[in-house]
Formats: structure tokens, sequence, C-alpha cells
């Protein structure tokens, strides 16, 4: 959305670049262009950004601010008029000096049509209300009307604008034209074509932003049916996008479909941790059980889109195996279940008693801002070694990050792993084996497929290890501390880009399970007989505090798309 | 305050007179047609309106009618109602019907009869029956599940059989559409 310069006090000489109109008969001005979301050129302003700057909302279905226009729908149609031009193209003036206006004979859509200055639109004339009622008839008329059964309703455009603008009863009496249901448009996503009311947003979206030009329409008339190439799936990294910008149930996510009413789902704003990218996530979920990520809009990460691998990545967090239970296994090999504060006290006594220097720790970079600051704590503490282990994958340049991991900036810039993410493994996995490091604590990975094996693990004193799905080094722990998965607490993350962002907590751990950064804090107040911090508030100001790029950050300030910081090295 | 006793009249204080008449009203009743019920071998047979336990209908053709949309479990006032929605894998051989609960609960021990299920009931699935004496020896027997449910509810004459009309104004157009008409997917 182009910015609006508020211009009020003297309309009489409007900047360059901005045009003033009235909405409604209230004045706005818009700027002149604004960046084609795809091709990023400048375009001239239409007049639903106009009326949406002015606070009026024109219901369209084609029309979506971050992708191409079609003007299709015609639900955008609004009246309007523009000002009288005398024979010398001077506008002519009303007695009282304003712009006398000629009203269009004809309506326009608004997704389309650019403003000019001095132009009038009007969106709540009689007009517009019987066009818009219209619209809707025709919309209905194939529309098979099946809101119990459509995965959509609840969050459905033709929902709501049909309860809004149109018409109580039906009037088609003829047989609706039936057409193909169910159909399987690739691994992810299903369409029903009936449902479907041809506004084409998902192949502007897979074309234009997707780069890949699978679907169109085929047939004609009220036969005009969405599909993809016959032998071609539409497969991409991308679907599940076109099921959440369908304003209709016809495309329909095949993970989601089905499996519960939007009504239901208690939306909590959360991150995506399957990257680097850090995409702004909706995790809806009913009964501490998460049901779905949708994309949440982000202009500085993600606009509003999220790639379909990390959106289907939630399923581990309900999962039957998860740690759930504080596990001490002794020397003589004999297994306790154990409480918190036990199983702490003894880990300080042990790292209290703990040579300096033989103590490591590896942590994952999948663990938060607040985590690491304490972990880097820990270490300064007991002057361990520490390292993340890096996670590498193809990436796109779309959304995906090579780093998989999606908080290796966060582990940088806190001081746990300064240097290249697995630059001290080998030489951690060394001093397990020559029996240097005694004590390794282990967040998050599993380090058997890293270099430290079973037999290194016999040589040391204490594997303190806390992590969320059972693996081989969860199995030769000493200490098992059962961790929280990112939708089970609150925290923040750094992007690869260096953007703080915060993330809410979803649902409730498994068990004795508790957030790292909880633990992490009684330990180290154990340690050092220090209790500052014990909320997630306090723990961010506090690692604001320490982290020079970060300097003058607040947990508050930071809202909910986060605070773009220096990744410059200091 | 001291309420006087009321001196009794000498026809009062006979007592026989007042024992007799008590009789007559009791002699009175032997001969009047009897009001008590054999219950439970016989039973009250309730009035039309009636608002008893709910329960699920199938259509004459034994399809379940309930589409699982989940507004009767939203609409419940004391959340007596709890409905899994079928994934994705929803059982393909049941024709056209797109959507049916995979388990349907009603917890009897919470249901108030308040009858909001029937009225939100947009497929006409779920009514409120004669039933008034719901009994158990748990709780959880008293957890009605959708076999139960559907066995008590029996058959409802639905005039509409949107299903079956649906079918058979696809085939009559010609669009098959069922089954799941592939475009070629290859990972399925």
């Amino acid at each position: 959305m182009p910015s609006a310069s508020q211009n009020e006090t003297e309309p009489s000489v409007p900047p360059p670049n901005t045009i003033s109109l009235k909405v409604n008969g209230r004045d706005v001005s818009v700027s002149k262009t604004f960046q084609d979301p795809v091709s990023k050129c400048p375009i001239p302003t239409t007049m639903i950004q106009a009326c949406s700057v002015a606070g009026i909302e024109v219901p369209h279905y084609c029309y979506h601010p971050k992708l191409s226009v079609a003007g299709n729908c015609r639900m955008c149609l609004v009246e309007f008029g523009t000002p009288a031009m005398g024979p010398d193209r001077k506008p002519i003036l009303n007695p009282d000096g304003s712009f006398r206006i000629t009203k269009s004979p004809r309506p326009a859509i608004a997704c389309a049509t650019p403003v000019s200055p001095g132009m009038e639109i009007y969106t709540d004339t009689p007009g517009v209300k019987q066009m818009r009622e219209s619209v809707l008839e025709f919309l209905l008329i194939n529309h098979p009307l099946d809101c119990p059964i459509c995965d959509q309703a609840g969050e459905c455009k033709l929902q709501e604008y049909s309860v809004e603008f149109g018409q109580a009863n039906s009037r088609f009496v003829e047989k609706k034209v039936h057409k193909p249901k169910q159909v399987d448009l690739g691994p992810r996503i299903m369409l029903d074509d009936e449902r479907c009311i041809l506004c084409t947003r998902c192949i502007r979206f897979s074309r234009d932003l997707a780069g890949d030009d699978a679907l169109g329409i085929v047939n004609r008339g009220s036969y005009n049916t969405l599909s993809n190439f016959p032998g071609k799936p539409f497969d991409n990294n991308y679907t599940l996008n076109t099921a959440d910008i369908c304003p209709v149930g016809a495309l329909t996510s095949k993970d989601f479909r089905f499996q519960m009413r939007v009504w239901f789902l208690k939306e909590t704003k959360s991150l995506c941790t399957s990257c680097g990218t850090g995409c702004n996530i909706l995790i809806g979920s009913r009964e501490d059980k998460v049901f779905r990520y949708v994309p949440r809009e982000n202009d500085d990460v993600n606009s509003c889109w999220m790639c379909d691998e990390g959106r289907l990545n939630y399923k581990w967090i309900g999962r039957g195996d998860r740690l759930d239970s504080v596990v001490v296994r002794r020397k003589n090999k004999k297994i306790e279940t154990t409480g918190w504060s036990s199983v702490l006290t003894e880990i300080s006594q042990h790292l209290t008693s703990a040579p300096k220097g033989s103590v490591s720790i590896i942590a994952s970079a999948r663990q938060t801002n607040e985590e690491f600051l304490l972990l880097a704590a820990l270490a300064k503490q007991c002057e361990a070694l520490t390292d993340t282990i890096p996670r590498t994958g193809p990436g796109d340049n779309f959304l995906v990050s090579p780093d998989q991991n999606p908080n290796t900036m966060g582990a940088r810039l806190t001081g746990f792993a300064k240097g290249i993410p697995g630059e001290n493994l080998q030489a951690i996995a060394e001093g397990v084996r020559i029996g240097k490091i005694k004590t390794l604590i282990v967040f998050g990975e599993d380090v058997t497929e890293h270099g430290i094996d079973a037999d290194a693990v016999a040589k040391l004193d204490a594997l303190i290890v806390s992590d969320i799905l059972p693996n081989a080094t969860t199995k030769l722990a000493d200490f098992l501390l059962p961790g929280c998965a990112h939708a089970e607490k609150r925290g923040t993350f750094t992007n690869v880009k260096g953007r703080v962002q915060k993330f809410m907590k979803a649902v409730e751990p498994p068990g004795d399970a508790r957030p790292e950064w909880e633990f992490l804090h009684d330990l180290l107040s154990k340690l050092s007989g220090k209790t500052d911090c014990s909320t997630i508030e306090s723990l961010f100001n506090q690692l604001a505090e320490n982290v020079p790029s970060m300097k003058g950050l607040t947990w508050a300030s930071l809202g909910d798309s986060g605070v773009t910081v220096s990744i410059e090295p200091d | 305050m001291i309420v006087k006793r009321k001196a009794l009249s000498f026809w009062e204080r006979l007592y026989l007179p007042a024992l007799l008449s008590g009789l007559k009203v009791t002699i009175g009743h032997f001969f009047r047609k009897s009001v008590t019920m054999q219950y439970p071998e016989e039973k009250w047979v309730v009035p039309e309106g009636y608002r008893g336990a709910p329960y699920l209908v199938k259509d004459q053709e034994d399809r379940t009618k309930c589409v699982s949309c989940q507004l009767c479990e939203f609409v419940c006032p004391p959340k007596a109602i709890m409905i899994t929605p079928p994934g994705p894998a929803s059982a393909p051989e049941t024709g056209n019907v797109e959507k049916a609960p995979l388990e349907f609960e009603i917890n009897m021990l919470r249901c108030i009869f308040c009858g909001y299920c029937q009225e939100v009931c947009p497929e006409e699935a779920i009514f409120l029956m004669k039933d008034y004496s719901l009994t158990g020896t748990s709780r959880a027997e008293m957890i009605y599940d959708k076999e139960k449910l559907l066995a008590l509810g029996g058959v409802h004459q639905d005039s509409i059989q949107k299903w079956k009309r649906k079918q058979d104004e696809a085939e009559i157009q010609g669009v098959g559409a069922h089954p799941v008409v592939n475009h070629g997917s290859t990972d399925k």
C-alpha cells in the first residue's frame, strides 16, 4: 500500500508526487505511483488503494495487494466522477471555487482504474450496492452452496460478502452446472472446481511469484474450469499459498482439509523454524494440538507467503514419543526419573566441581536468542568451548534460505558461537576422545552424528542433554532434560538478515518438559547465586543490553513484525 | 404473637365424621381409572415437541446425514458434543459423500436437551428424540459414540436427499464427479 502523505492543511499546493482526491466526500491524498509487486516497477495508484487509504474497504475477489491486477471478478465496481474540463483544458470551477465534477456514466473496477487529480469515488451509492448484489448473484449461480462441507467456511470471502452485500434468496431455478470435484492437482493441493469463482489469483501467484506457470483455465463460458497441464502435477514448493489466497474453498490443503473448522482454531503469532528466513506465521491450534501453520504478513521478511516444506513441518510437535520426563542415568546403569529442582542441583554441583576448561557445550542453532544468552553465560562460567552445528540445504531465490537453522545469527550475535558454525566441532570431538573434555552439554542436537560416538561418550564424566525428541544422544545422556518446541514457549530468533522477531506460545508442553530458558536460568542462578531476569521479557531486555547491535531494543518494541539489527561483525 | 386456638364444635369433637369423610375420598379412588404406570415395563409416551436425547440419523439409503460441519459442537452451550472430523484420507468408497464424521460423541451427562444442535444443523442430521430416561453404570458409558447415536437415531425419511440429487445431476451432465479425477499427480 502506498503511504499517503497527509497534506490536508494546504490542499492547493500538493507535493508533485501525490494526487488529491475524494472518497465518499472525504479528502485523501495518495502517491501517484506505487511499486508493482511483481515487476517492481512504479505503476499508477488505483482507486482501490485510494479507498483503502481513506479507510474504506471495497469488496474484491481477484485483486490481491501482492499480486498483479487481473480485474475479472467485477466485485470492486464503484462509481466515480472527474473534474469537468473547459475548452481551454482547464477544470471548470463551481462558484465556491471547488471543481465541478462530471459523474462517469459507467462504473469502473476500483482495482484497475488509476486515480487522477480531483477525482471523486463513491462506494456507498444505491448503484454500487445494486452492482455488488448482482455480481454476487452471478458468482453464486453455479456455486454449490455447501458451506457445511466446505473447508473454507469461516474464512470465505464469498460467505462474508454474501452476508454483507448479497441478497437473501436465490432466483436461480435452473440446474446448476456441475464441474469436477476433489481434483488431485498435486501432492499437497486438492481442487473443487464447482466452488471456484475463476478469480485467477492462484494462476497469477504461481506464474509471477512462484515461477511455476502450472495452472490455467480451460473450457468456455459457464464451463470455465481451473486446471493444471495434463500430466504435470502442481508440485512446486509454494503451492499451499494458493490455498491461502483462494478467496473461496476451491483450492484446499490436503494436509488441513477437513481436519478442523477454522473457527475453533486459536491463532498464535509465531515464526517458522525450518530455515534462516524466519517467515512470520500464525499457528492454528485447538486444545493443545497444532493443526496448521499459515503465513502472517510481514513485508520485511516473507510478505504474505511461506514455503510448503516449512508449513507442513509441524507434526513432530505433538508426536507421541516426545521427551516428557527428567531422567538421570546413574553410573551403575540405573535409570531414575526425577524432578527439576533435584536434577538442577545435581548438575550445578557437578559443574561447580568440574575443572575449568573441561566442559564443552554444543547447542542447536534452533535455540532462541535468550537461551543463547544464558548458554553463553554458562559457557563463560565454566570456561567452556562452545559451538553450534551447521545445517545447510539448497535454498531458493524466493523464501527458502540455504541456512536451515532458524537462529544461526542469534548464536553469533549473542556470542555463543562467534565464528563459522561448526568450526569448533572437531576440537570438541577430539577433546572428548583424548579425555580433555569430561563434561559435555548438548542442546537439541544428536552429537553421535558429529564425531562424538558412544565410545567417546563413555569417556565423559557427564553428558547433559536437553532435547525435544529422542535420538541416539538422548539415549546416552546422564542427565536428560526435556525441552520445548518453539510453539510451546516464547522467545526471539534472529534471521539470516539480522531481523530479531519474537514468537508466542501456542500449546502446552507435554509432561514435565519445560522451556529451556527457564531451566537454564534456574541452573545459572544455582551456579552464580544471582536470580535476576526470571521472565522472558527481562531476559530479552538484558540480551539487548549485552549485544551491541541490539542496544536499545526491548521486548515490547519488537512488536509483531520484529526489528532489523546490524549483523556486521563488531 | 400468640394465635388463639379456635374452639372445636361438638360435631368436630366427635372425631369420627372427619375420619369417614377422608375414607370416602380414599374409597372413591378405588373406582376411578388408574393413573399409575408400571414403570419401567410401561413407559410414558411424551407429547409432540418434547426435547429428549439428541441422536444422529441416516437417510433412506443408509448414508450418515451428518457432514461433520461442527456447528452443533460450536453452538452446544454445555459443550457436550465432540466431533472428530475426517482426516484427508476420508473414505473414497462412500460415493459422492464428501465428508462425514470420523467420530461423534455426545456426553449425555453434560447435555441439557436445549435443542440448539437440532436447530443449527444445516443437514437435518441430528434430532432430539423422545428418550428421557438415560441410564448408565459409569460416566464413560454415558458418552454416546457415533455408532450408538446412529443406532438409536434410526432412519430419517429425507425428502431432499442431497447427495443422491447431486450425483444424479452430475451424471446427467456427464461430469464424472467421482471418484477423484487425477490430473497426473505422481506423488500420492
